[in-house]
């Protein structure tokens, strides 16, 4: 059986490491080739590189860090930020990625996944969704560049999308960094995306990002009902009882970043508590 | 330590070069056949599947290179698909032959667990061999596969756990060694393996 991953993230903006909260309000936190080895030396199972300003400013991801993290790393990376091609896809493989992670461009144009899981193979393809609880009617849903208002008074008059869940909580996926809501619902498109050749999903909920409030376990339940391959929880994680409540609705990883670049914990301690609780997770002397 | 990654133009050679260069190596990255032939030491990586490996060796002459400098003794490491190429055949995507270096096919994994295999799992280590020198029972390593290749009883070094069936993660006989994961991600304990590889006489 494999072990429950902990993954902590680095979201880069120009070349720094930085962090918000539900999306906003960046601040530096620091360089990422250190921060690498510090998370590879506490035992992370993997690290995943955002560059979280690719997408918004158009700019090329960071070919020359992500080269120098993965010097360091002898673990997974999965490396993500603007990847709209299969150009782009290959040059981040070059320069050191595992795995190469989508969002805004596979939302856009879905077809990118079958082509990089053709060229790169379906291991190679992380589908991130970036995905916010939208609590009553659904009305819009599934309809691209549409919001739906969530001051909708829940009705049992279901909206189009509701026939997929039965739920009057349905979560939409929003792209470009948090900017841009699509109405699409997130659990349909994992479910797409896989079928399309993702073969892994990165899930993050936009409302527990850097809140610390735990994951937001309803959607990880409702993404694992719909999906076989590896499902990597975020947003929100903060304590040993969150990851562990997120391997048990379905998770295969958990990914945090505050917790670990304000040093709340170590992924040491993390695992210590995780293997306590019972979850099987990699310690090196275990 | 001088090796030759053998570029068999998929994804994972620039990664498993690093993991060399960190476990010591002098590494040179090649296509030629000739080199491989010059070889002392020889590691063929690889990610993708089965059938498209084989004909990218094929397509360079790099299938005969390879088979050859093994025949002559000169130690060989397949990662991944340079594991499963060794074997005789694979199954996937009807049956494709492979180097024949190790007797036995490459199958689809059992239906029990998750798959793809993907993620950390640890060895059960079934014969003591230098390969896995400084591993205990148990190591953690990274796995990212489909399908695995059934070895030979007495070429099975270790195996790995999915769902409840065993399957091959090490494969050895005499010079030419397999690995089912990614010993280049696989942190300390993938560290340790390639050092061995490295070392073996």
């Amino acid at each position: 059986m494999t072990a429950f991953r902990i993954i902590p993230c680095l979201d880069v903006h120009g070349g720094g490491v930085v962090k918000g909260v539900n999306f906003r309000n960046l601040r530096a936190v620091g360089d990422p080739v250190e921060l690498a080895r510090r998370y590879r030396d506490e035992g992370a199972d993997e690290l995943v590189f955002l560059d979280v300003s690719a997408t918004v400013e158009e700019r090329a991801a960071l070919h020359r860090v992500i080269d120098s993290v993965a010097r360091v790393l002898d673990i997974p990376f999965t490396v993500g930020g603007g990847v709209r091609s299969l150009e782009d896809a290959a040059a981040l493989l070059a320069a050191g990625a595992d795995k190469v992670a989508v969002n805004s461009a596979a939302v856009s144009d879905p077809s990118l996944l079958g082509r990089l899981a053709a060229r790169f193979g379906t291991q190679c393809v992380v589908l991130a969704i970036d995905a916010g609880r939208v609590e009553g009617r659904c009305e819009g849903r599934g309809e691209r560049g549409e919001r739906t208002g969530s001051s909708q008074p829940a009705s049992g008059d279901s909206g189009p999308g509701t026939r997929d869940s039965g739920l009057e909580t349905w979560w939409e996926v929003v792209t470009h960094g948090g900017r841009r809501p699509t109405g699409i619902d997130a659990v349909t498109w994992a479910r797409d995306g896989v079928s399309r050749g993702a073969g892994e999903i990165l899930l993050t909920s936009m409302d527990r990002d850097g809140t610390l409030a735990g994951f937001d376990l309803d959607l990880v339940a409702a993404v694992r009902a719909v999906v076989d391959v590896p499902l990597i929880a975020s947003g929100g994680g903060e304590s040993a009882a969150h990851f562990a409540a997120a391997a048990r609705a379905g998770a295969d990883a958990g990914l945090a970043a505050t917790i670990f670049h304000e040093a709340r914990t170590t992924i040491g301690a993390l695992k210590d508590q995780l293997a306590a609780a019972g979850i099987a997770v990699r310690r090196e002397d275990s | 330590m001088k090796v030759v990654v053998v570029d068999s133009g998929v994804g994972n050679v620039p990664n498993a070069v690093r993991g060399l260069q960190r476990a010591g190596a002098d590494v040179t990255v090649t296509a030629e056949p000739a080199e491989v032939l010059r070889a002392s030491r020889v590691v063929l990586p690889g990610v993708g599947a089965f059938p498209a490996g084989m004909a990218r060796l094929v397509e360079r002459g790099l299938d005969d290179a390879v088979r050859r400098v093994a025949e002559r003794g000169v130690p060989l490491l397949g990662i991944c698909l340079g594991h499963q190429l060794l074997f005789d055949d694979s199954e996937e995507f009807g049956v494709t032959p492979g180097l024949g270096l190790l007797p036995g096919r490459v199958v689809a994994l059992p239906a029990g667990g998750r798959v793809p295999h993907m993620g950390w799992n640890r060895l059960d280590v079934r014969r003591a061999d230098p390969l896995l020198a400084g591993l205990g029972d148990g190591a953690w390593m990274y796995f990212v596969h489909s399908f695995v290749a059934v070895p030979e009883d007495g070429d099975l070094l270790a195996s790995v756990d999915l769902g409840g069936e065993a399957v091959c993660a090490v494969a050895r006989r005499g010079n030419v060694c397999g690995v089912q994961f990614h010993p280049e991600k696989s942190g300390p304990s993938g560290a340790r393996l390639l050092a061995s590889f490295l070392e073996l006489g």
